[in-house]
Order: structure tokens, then C-alpha cells, then sequence
């Protein structure tokens, strides 16, 4: 009695089976690009945590001695919380400026511009984004502070009652809301990118349903395509969110910074984000200096993270109505 | 409520290409018409030209009229979206609205029309119209459940329930059973039944054994070749299309012979 017959069959069939020769690689390749971006993160997330330990251990009394403008007697997070403050308020807004225009931008390519003027258009928003950052800073601030001076003086004379304006407009425009509406046109094209890829997805399905009981154009995308592209919506935000929460150059170029936990956007020297004030002090610090500004790294990395899975859940919530089924 | 369709020398285009050429017929009111033929031959091209949804379509044009109870529908100040709220339209694919419950799916089309309606007024609506498509007693639990949960059979009624809500004067049903299960299929061809007393009723179908049980008139359409526009070759009572059509083409088609 002999089991060579049928082990050389299960062999054979293994051999034909399918984790062979090039699946095998693709298998491979597919898991080793999954496990590098956890080991990327894990790396950036560990390497921020060690660097900024010292930072966080220290007393006051040693932060005050070694970085320059720390206030004395002030915890770290007393120290860092205007900055983080800064960032939200200047990311928040330019988002608040950038998704409703992005939207209607989207609808416009893919549901009523005709298709020729649709695809050129598609073009120049795409071109936005390849704008680098430094040409943004230069024109926000040779060109957008000028220009807006006017405007938020009049904001800040008859609107002043409306908490964002009160204050005093500065001279010069180089505040949290022109760095806003330059980080607005900044994240536009990626939102606007985003929303228009989902819109064009809309099932043919859900328009005809549309338009059969008699929807009017706007009444397809309400009932149609706005629906359907909800989480896509939130995820482009999303997207756009992180890049104006990281923003330096611009940032740094335009806003004349300050420490307060301040709601006057038309003044100058209330805000600072993050980024810029890393990118700022950077060069001149040494030792704590160093471990403090990657401390404040560290809180930045945590508040995109943060934002990041708050749209996650946002967009989970109602999945038993997203159509995914 | 319902109206009767007048078509007379109806060409429908795409650009130059012309899919359908030359329909004259008459649709009575109160009645089921079915549209039966080979694929390709243009008969739900003909049908969404009866409710303007072949515009959808970049380019698509038509020559000819479609009178309802005497007003053309292709007339220079007759807006699509208002003929579209007054003939109904039912898919071949279920397709309630995803991110919709069952009741606002049902009310979806009242609140495209801009009326404003009173709670109580909105859920009688709601009760009737899904009574009106037999699906009352099987989703009135769960009302605020989103549409894509019911099943396909359900899903579809639940789409006529939506097009019935606004009160249409005509129903189109592009083979509105083709994607479901035969127990489906009976439920919907015992709803167009009951459907037919108060609508005006087209329907597509592929199903010739369908057409013989829920149908008045039947109309047969059929295509010469490829790249030629489709025909009505010839529309009478179903009986008579069934049993001694007067062409030669139906009734190779009807028995089987071809198609």
C-alpha cells in the first residue's frame, strides 16, 4: 500500500492552486506597502514622542530659562494652547471659506457646465494645486493684505459688533483672516477635486428616479447626487482640513503672529499656527528649544489624527443609508 | 385622472441616428398597453420619449408629436419637468433613493413639487400610496428604515408607491419586472391590474407570457438590422396580437420563432 499517488495529486494541485508566481509577489508587495505605511506612522509617532519628552517633563521654571519667549511660570500647555488655538481658528475658517465654493465648483463641472467648458475648468482648479506654497505666501503678501486692507477696515467699522471683526483692522492685512482666505484657495482644489470625482459617480439610477418625478436640475442634486456624494463631501473637507492645519510657508510669509486666544481676525499680532512658529523658531533653537517645538509638533500631529477619525465617524454613522448596501 | 396618448409620425434621434422612425399610435386611457419586440428595436426609447426622459441622453431629439388629451408635449412652452411630474415612470432596476426612508421615498416626489404639506396630510400619503402598491402591510413597521433594505420585489413596489404618490396622469414601466424573482413578478402584474382602473398604463416588456396577462393593446416593434431605426409594425388588442396577428414578423415573434 502506497500514499504516493495522492500525495503527488495534492501536490500537483498545490502547484496549480492559486498563491503561485505572481500572486504570491502581488501578495507580498500588497501586504509589505500596508505594514510600511503603519511602520511610517508608528516611526514619525515615536520618533515626536521621544524627542518631545524632555520638553514635557521639564519644569516651567527650565522652559522659561531655555526657550526664548516663553512666558514664566506657564505649563507647557498653557504655552501651547494659544497656538493651538491659532491653527484651529485659521484652519476652520479657510474651510469654512473653501468646502461651499468647492461644492459649488464640483456641481458646476459635473452636472451643469457643458462638458467642453467643464473640462477646461477641471484643468485650471487641478492647477491651483500645483501652485507651491512660497508663491501663495508672496502673493498673500504683496498682493491679497493690500488689497483686503479696505475691506476689513469697512468689515471692522460697521460689522465690529459681530465678535470675528470687532477689534482693530490692522494696516497692514497681514492677519488670521487673509491667511485664511489664502489658505482657502490653498485646499480648494483638492476638495473641489474630490467632491467632483464623487458627484460624476452618482449612480444613473438615482438621477433618472430624480428626474422622472419631475426634478428640476437643482432638485436632482438635492435629492440625487448631493446625497450620494455626503461622505465623499466630508472626506474632501477632511482632506483639505489636514492640509490647512499643516500650512507653513504661507502662513509664515503672511501673518504677523502673536499669543492669544483671540477671535479678532482682522487684528495683527493675535494668532500664530503651529507649523509657522515650528518653521520659525526652528533655526535658532538648540537643546530644549528643539525638544519644546516638537513637543508642539507632537500636539499638532495628535489634533490631525483626531480630526481625521472624527470624520471617519461622521461619515460611519449613518452607513445604513450611505447606498454602500 | 388618466389621459389618453396621441403619437403621430414620431422620429426619435440620437445626433444623426435615427433609433425609431415613423410611430403613429393611439394609447386609451384607463388601460394597459404593452410594448413587446427584440432588443434594440426601440421600444424603451419610444417610452421615455412619452415622458421627455430620453433628453437625459446628450442630443437626442424627436420629430413629430405626442399629444396628451390634445396638448403636445413637445410644444415650445411645455417645460419637461412639468410632463415629468405628470407621467410616472418606473425602472428596470428597483431604484429607491439609498439615503432615504421608506416614507420620504414615498414622499420624495410631493416634496420635488414644492408643496407644503401637513404632517397628517403626508402620512395618509404615505399610507395610500403604499397601499395603492400593495406594500402597506409589509413595511408600515418600519417606515423610517432606508429603502435599500427591503428586498429587490419590495424595492420596486415601494418605486411605484413614489411615482402613484404625485398622482400622475400616465405610468410608464420600462420592464419593471425584469430584475425580480416570479413571486415579485406576480405581485406586481396583480398591481398593475388594480393600477389600471385609475392610470393610464405602458409598459416594456420582454416577457411575452407578461405582456398576454397584464396588457389591453399590444404593440410590436422590430428592427431590420443593425444600424436601421426600429418600427411599430403593428398594435392591436392583445388577444388578437396573440392569437391571429395580421403580420407575418409578430407572429413569428409572438410564437417564439425569432427573438
Amino acid at each position: 500500500m502506497t500514499d504516493s499517488p495522492p500525495r503527488a495529486r495534492a501536490r500537483a494541485t498545490r502547484r496549480r492552486g492559486s498563491d503561485r508566481g505572481f500572486n504570491r509577489v502581488f501578495r507580498w508587495i500588497a501586504v509589505g506597502s500596508g505594514v510600511l505605511i503603519l511602520a511610517v506612522l508608528a516611526a514619525v509617532a515615536l520618533f515626536l514622542l521621544w524627542q518631545a519628552w524632555p520638553a514635557l517633563t521639564a519644569g516651567s521654571d527650565e522652559l522659561a530659562t531655555a526657550v526664548p519667549r516663553y512666558p514664566e511660570d506657564t505649563s507647557f500647555v498653557a504655552y501651547v494652547g494659544p497656538l493651538v488655538f491659532g491653527t484651529l481658528l485659521a484652519a476652520i475658517l479657510a474651510l469654512a471659506i473653501a468646502t461651499p465654493l468647492a461644492i459649488g465648483i464640483a456641481l458646476f463641472i459635473s452636472h451643469y457646465a457643458p462638458r467642453r467648458l467643464s473640462q477646461v475648468l477641471g484643468y485650471l482648479v487641478d492647477l491651483l494645486a500645483a501652485v507651491p506654497s512660497v508663491i501663495y505666501g508672496l502673493w498673500g503678501f504683496f498682493v491679497l493684505a493690500p488689497f483686503v486692507v479696505p475691506i476689513w477696515s469697512w468689515l471692522n467699522e460697521y460689522l465690529g459688533w459681530f465678535p470675528l471683526f470687532a477689534g482693530e483692522a490692522s494696516p497692514t492685512g497681514r492677519v488670521l483672516a487673509t491667511v485664511a482666505i489664502v489658505l482657502a484657495v490653498m485646499i480648494l482644489p483638492i476638495i473641489t477635486a474630490v467632491s467632483r470625482e464623487v458627484f460624476l459617480q452618482t449612480p444613473k439610477l438615482h438621477e433618472e428616479a430624480a428626474l422622472a418625478l419631475g426634478a428640476t436640475r437643482w432638485e436632482l442634486v438635492r435629492t440625487a447626487v448631493l446625497p450620494f456624494g455626503r461622505s465623499g463631501i466630508i472626506s474632501a473637507a477632511m482632506l483639505g482640513l489636514g492640509r490647512a492645519l499643516g500650512e507653513t510657508m504661507a502662513v509664515l510669509m503672511i501673518l504677523s503672529p502673536g499669543f492669544l486666544y483671540s477671535f479678532h481676525i482682522l487684528d495683527s499680532a493675535q494668532h500664530q499656527t503651529i507649523a509657522a512658529y515650528i518653521a520659525l523658531d526652528f533655526p535658532e533653537a538648540s537643546g530644549l528649544a528643539v525638544n519644546t517645538l516638537i513637543a508642539t509638533g507632537l500636539v499638532l500631529f495628535v489634533i490631525t489624527l483626531a480630526v481625521n477619525m472624527g470624520a471617519r465617524a461622521i461619515v460611519a454613522r449613518r452607513k445604513e443609508f450611505s447606498g454602500a448596501n | 385622472m388618466a389621459q389618453r396618448i396621441d403619437v403621430k409620425d414620431l422620429n426619435i434621434y440620437y445626433g444623426d441616428f435615427l433609433a425609431v422612425q415613423d410611430i403613429t399610435m393611439t394609447i386609451e386611457p384607463k388601460s394597459v398597453t404593452a410594448l413587446i419586440g427584440p432588443s434594440g428595436c426601440g421600444k424603451s426609447t419610444f417610452l421615455r420619449t412619452l415622458n421627455r426622459m430620453h433628453e437625459v441622453i446628450p442630443n437626442a431629439r424627436v420629430e413629430g408629436t405626442v399629444e396628451m388629451e390634445g396638448v403636445d408635449l413637445y410644444g415650445s412652452d411645455v417645460d419637461p419637468v412639468a410632463v415629468r411630474r405628470n407621467v410616472g415612470m418606473v425602472f428596470q432596476r428597483p431604484n429607491p433613493f439609498p439615503t432615504m426612508s421608506i416614507r420620504d421615498n414615498v414622499l420624495a416626489g410631493v416634496k420635488l413639487n414644492n408643496k407644503r404639506i401637513s404632517k397628517a396630510d403626508a402620512d395618509d400619503m404615505v399610507e395610500s400610496s403604499l397601499h395603492g402598491a400593495n406594500l402597506w402591510n409589509e413595511v408600515k413597521d418600519r417606515l423610517e428604515k432606508p429603502g435599500s433594505g427591503l428586498s429587490g420585489g419590495q424595492q420596486q413596489r415601494l418605486c411605484i408607491a413614489r411615482a402613484i404618490a404625485v398622482k400622475p396622469q400616465v405610468l410608464l414601466m420600462d420592464e419593471p419586472c425584469s430584475a425580480l424573482d416570479p413571486i415579485s413578478t406576480i405581485a406586481i402584474e396583480d398591481l398593475i391590474g388594480e393600477l389600471k382602473s385609475e392610470y393610464t398604463i405602458v409598459i416594456v416588456t420582454h416577457n411575452m407570457q407578461q405582456a398576454a396577462r397584464v396588457s389591453d393593446r399590444t404593440a410590436f416593434f422590430n428592427i431590420a438590422g443593425t444600424g436601421k431605426p426600429g418600427k411599430l409594425i403593428e398594435m392591436d388588442e392583445t388577444s388578437t396580437i396573440f392569437s391571429s396577428p395580421s403580420e407575418k414578423s409578430t407572429e413569428d415573434y409572438v410564437s417564439g420563432r425569432f427573438g
